[in-house]
Formats: structure tokens, C-alpha cells, sequence
């Protein structure tokens, strides 16, 4: 952690970077064996802001997305050409520890993944295994406000010890989602998060992004346009080319990919005739 | 119409004999193995029941072996079991789950752990007393044990733990490669994954192959046989390089005499052993079932 932010913290002072690109990719590839799997994607992603990424499956959207906290490293074969700048500083460097991009740039998982826990034990996870040693008020203050910005403490507070499973899907969520804001991290990344949710769930979600984004940048990737017309500010669209390697065919303000976008496969796709 | 209704109903009362019969007959050939099992078990319990079931008194269980009958008992033999078995459970549980979490987790090289993983599925098909013959040039002689509990730990640790190892993998591998991204994502190293995650999850499942293999150590006669030899022992041991005998011994020592007498003390000395090892198994099944009942929550 201490690592990560002196390495920042040198680097801005270095080049003295603007502050509003917080995510850069530059000619990001990732290969599979021998097989690309998203090729050449170069784009910046806004402080505070929301960045969706869709795109047909397949497309390479959450390939994309695991490279921007390197949770591809966990993926054997998996290799990562280009670069992921964070704050102007590139986060496969020798120098970066992964452990420490993960507690700056956060995650969560399509499917609601809650540990085996208390509800409590689920949100405190993150700052326990990060080294700090907080008191037990301090603890459950963390726990609490983590809780209040995922818009889960009113629906939880008074059966904390309660296990994560006894929760509803789009409760386990939330839920996944306070235990990734307890952690304080600067960049939220959400893959698919609401693929197995209800509708009104979906929507507490949504609202919940579009409350924290004033705080957080967030980069969703998201197969359901409607989703990131409503909750995004920026756009990518991801689309495989003929040989199935993911590309990047537009970027720009959610928006103008919406309404004139300037590539012919962006209108099919997103009027519904491919994809 | 009339016609299609009367053919539907024909075809509803049309039988096949044959297809009948072998449905019927299906069942009897599926089930001769388990009737053979339970039949020799139950004809085994039955003999030893009826010869050893008056010899299974409190001496049998205190006393030091005998010349004669009346007076001998197995107390060597059970504490001989509980030092070696247990010393040889505390080596092999705890290096059978190290291996195993090193073989599914940390080792990144494809092929090595492959050929690892190959190899200690071999390891837990050979012969018990290979493993028996091993330890006593390599321990008894080669590192001058000597004919030890230790010895014997040794020996039955490496050869159980294959068995713990494998175990203890497939439990590792019950766990979801989502709970463990979740934590990955958090910030959590590799070993904080592992103790905070996989072993809470995994301990129950790999304690289970842990019961099973120390369950087979103890029924096992031929590693022991060749490393501490048939033996008169009459008294306590008290440090792990004294001498030693165990159950499976005992019983053979007994059943190879030729008075009834003997005869009906090894029955009786069956029992115990049994005794032992079903309270173990179902150790096993009952932390298996509350393991299962846990992942249903």
C-alpha cells in the first residue's frame, strides 16, 4: 500500500500529471496461450466519473477490466502487453507489488461472492487483512459508514453477526460492494455487477453507483445497454474483430455513443441488430 | 378418432417380457458385491463375537502380555498403537495438507505439478510393505533409530501421507475460484487467501481423509511387522525411541499360538480393534455430513 503511493507520489511530482485522468491504458493487449484476447485498447478513464464498457460476449470486457488491477496475474497463462497507468504511473512495473494495486483499485464480481462470514466479518475483511490494526470502535465505525454508502446499513444494522449467505442476491451484492468500499479505494471496477439480480435490485444498484460516483471512479462493464445509458458519463464499446480478438471501436460521452455514434457497428449494436 | 383412441390404449397394454424380466432381474446381479461384503463382515463379527466376546474383560485392556492366557492382556500393544499412530498423525496431517495446498495453489509450473501430483497418486498404491522395508534401512539402520516408535512414526506417516494428501487437494478444491478472487481483490496475499478462506472452508473435508488415513495406519501390520519384529513386551514406553509392538502384532502373535485359549484372545483383541477403527470411520462420515450440511446454508 505505502509502496504504491510513494511510487505515485513520486511519479506526480515527476511529470506533474493533470488530475482527471486517474485510469490510462496505452495499447493494452492480453494473450491467452497464443491467442489474443483483447488487442491495442487505449483509454482513459476520468476521476469521478463513470466508465462503462460494453460490448457483444466474448468481446473481451472483462479481460479488459481484470488487467486494471491485475487480477489477470492470478490467471496462469494469461500475459499483459501495453500499459495500465495509474495516476501516470504503470502498474505492471517491476516495482508494484499487485497485492497493493488491489487495495487502490477495487473490484466486484458478477456474481454476488459474500466469504462464509457474519456480515460484519464480510466488510471487515479488507481492512483486517491489510495490516492496519484499527480498534474495535474504529472497526465498526468503518464497517458501518462502508455499509451506509452501499445503502445496506438500514436493512442489516441490527443482525450484523447475522451470516452474508442469509441475505437476499441483490443484499449480497451490496454487500460485496461495502466490503470493497471499507477497503478505501480510489478506483471501484464492476464486472457484470448486476447480471444476476432482479430488476428492482438492478436499480438499487444503479443508485447506488450514481451516489458514490461524486467520491469514486468507477469503471463498469456492463452487456446491457440500458444500463449504461442510465448510470454511465463515458462509454467503450469492445468488439471482436474476425479472428475473435477484442478491440476498441469507440469511446467518447455516453451520450454521443448513444445518440450519433460515428462507428456503423456501434448503431447496429446498439439498435440491436448484432450483438 | 375412435381408431387413434383405441390404438393409444393398445399401445398403453402392449408389454415387452423380456425388458420386464431383465428390469426385475436388474437388481439381483447389481447388488451380489454388496451381499458378498456385508456377508463376510457379518460372518467375520459372528466367529469373533462368539470366541472372544467372554474375553473381552477390563485386563484385556491393562495387562502386560502373558505366557499365560488368563493373565495376558494388550496393554502394551494399545499403547504401543496410540504412541506410534499418533506420533506418525502429528507428521503426516499436518505435511499432507501443506502438500496439498502447495500442489493447488502455489505451484505455478504446469508440468511439475503435474508429474507431483502423478507421483503421489502413485505413492498411495505401493505396497505397505515396501514402505515397511524402506524405513528400516533408511531409519532403523540408516539413520540408527534403531527398531523405535519413531521409526515406526516415520514410516507410517510417509506412507499415509499420500493418502492425506489427496485428500486434503480434492477439499482444497471444492473451494470457489470466486470466494478467492473476492479476497484477492481486497488486497489479501496468497497466504492470507489461503488461511482466511480456503483452510476455514476446507479443514472439515480434509480432517475427514485425515480420520481415514490414520484409521488405515492403525489396522496396519506388515511396515510394523518389519521394523519393530514380533515382540514380548512388558512394559510402558516412555520415550519415543523405546522399543514397541501395536495391536494388528498383538493379534497375530496370539492367533499363531496354538492354545484355544490364545485363540479366543486374539477374537477378543479383534474386537477392540474394530471397535476402535468403526468409531473413527464414523467420526469421519459425522464431520463429512455436518461439512455437507454447512454448504447447503
Amino acid at each position: 500500500m505505502t509502496m504504491l503511493k510513494e511510487l505515485v507520489g513520486r511519479n506526480m511530482e515527476e511529470i506533474a500529471y493533470g488530475g482527471k485522468v486517474v485510469v490510462e491504458t496505452i495499447n493494452l493487449s492480453v494473450i491467452y496461450g497464443k491467442r489474443y484476447a483483447i488487442r491495442d485498447i487505449s483509454l482513459k478513464v476520468e476521476k469521478n466519473r463513470i466508465t462503462a464498457i460494453i460490448g457483444p460476449s466474448g468481446c473481451g470486457k472483462s479481460t479488459f477490466l481484470r488487467c486494471l488491477n491485475r487480477m489477470n496475474d492470478l490467471i496462469l497463462d494469461a500475459r499483459v502487453e501495453g500499459k495500465v497507468l495509474y495516476r501516470g504511473l504503470d502498474i505492471y512495473n517491476r516495482e508494484v507489488d499487485p497485492v497493493a494495486v488491489r487495495t487502490v483499485i477495487g473490484m466486484v464480481f458478477q456474481r454476488p461472492n459474500p466469504f462464509p462470514m457474519s456480515i460484519f466479518d464480510n466488510v471487515a475483511f479488507g481492512l483486517r487483512v491489510n495490516g492496519v490494526k484499527f480498534s474495535k470502535t474504529e472497526l465498526a465505525a468503518k464497517v458501518r459508514d462502508a455499509l451506509e454508502k452501499a445503502a445496506l446499513w438500514d436493512e442489516v444494522k441490527d443482525r450484523l453477526d447475522a451470516p452474508a449467505y442469509s441475505l437476499s442476491g441483490g443484499q449480497q451484492q451490496r454487500l460485496c460492494i461495502a466490503r470493497t468500499l471499507a477497503v478505501d479505494p480510489e478506483v471501484i471496477l464492476l464486472d457484470e455487477p448486476t447480471v444476476s439480480l432482479d430488476p428492482i435490485s438492478t436499480a438499487k444498484i444503479e443508485q447506488l453507483l450514481r451516489n458514490i460516483s461524486s467520491n469514486y471512479t468507477i469503471v463498469i462493464v456492463t452487456h446491457n445497454m440500458q444500463q449504461a445509458a442510465r448510470v454511465s458519463d463515458y462509454t467503450a464499446v469492445l468488439m471482436p474483430d474476425e479472428e475473435m480478438v477484442g478491440r476498441l471501436i469507440e469511446f467518447g460521452p455516453t451520450r454521443d455513443i448513444f445518440t450519433q455514434p460515428r462507428d456503423k457497428r456501434t448503431e447496429d449494436y446498439i439498435s440491436g441488430r448484432v450483438g | 378418432m375412435a381408431d387413434t383412441l383405441l390404438e393409444s390404449s393398445q399401445r398403453f397394454t402392449r408389454r415387452d417380457r423380456l425388458k420386464e424380466t431383465l428390469d426385475t432381474l436388474a437388481p439381483v446381479f447389481l447388488s451380489i458385491g454388496v451381499f458378498i461384503g456385508v456377508a463376510t463382515v457379518a460372518s467375520l463379527l459372528l466367529t469373533v463375537v462368539t470366541s472372544g466376546a467372554h474375553r473381552l474383560t477390563p485386563t484385556l485392556l491393562t495387562d502386560y502380555p502373558h505366557p499365560n492366557p488368563v493373565q495376558a492382556g494388550m496393554r502394551s500393544a494399545i499403547l504401543g498403537t496410540i504412541w506410534t499412530v499418533g506420533l506418525s498423525a502429528l507428521i503426516c496431517i499436518p505435511l499432507g495438507i501443506a502438500s496439498a495446498l502447495y500442489l493447488t495453489e502455489w505451484s505455478e509450473n504446469r508440468f511439475v505439478k503435474r508429474f507431483l501430483e502423478v507421483n503421489i497418486a502413485n505413492l498411495a498404491g505401493v505396497p505397505s510393505i515396501v514402505f515397511g522395508l524402506v524405513g528400516l534401512s533408511l531409519l532403523t539402520y540408516g539413520l540408527g533409530w534403531g527398531r523405535s516408535i519413531i521409526a515406526g512414526a516415520f514410516t507410517l506417516a510417509v506412507m499415509t501421507l499420500p493418502l492425506v494428501t489427496v485428500a486434503a487437494a480434492e477439499a482444497v478444491k471444492t473451494i470457489p475460484e470466486a470466494l478467492k478472487h473476492g479476497a484477492y481483490a481486497l488486497g489479501a496475499t496468497k497466504l492470507q487467501v489461503t488461511r482466511y478462506i480456503i483452510l476455514p472452508k476446507a479443514l472439515p473435508m480434509m480432517m475427514t481423509g485425515a480420520i481415514l488415513a490414520v484409521s488405515r495406519a492403525i489396522g496396519e501390520a506388515a511396515p510394523i511387522l518389519v521394523i519393530s519384529g514380533l515382540l514380548f513386551i512388558r512394559q510402558d514406553p516412555t520415550s519415543i525411541f523405546d522399543r514397541f509392538t501395536v495391536m494388528p502384532l498383538q493379534i497375530y502373535n496370539w492367533v499363531s499360538r496354538p492354545q484355544v485359549a490364545f485363540q479366543e484372545l486374539s477374537s477378543a483383541a479383534i474386537l477392540v480393534l474394530l471397535l476402535i477403527l468403526l468409531t473413527m470411520n464414523a467420526a469421519a462420515i459425522a464431520l463429512r455430513y455436518r461439512y455437507q450440511r454447512r454448504l447447503v446454508l
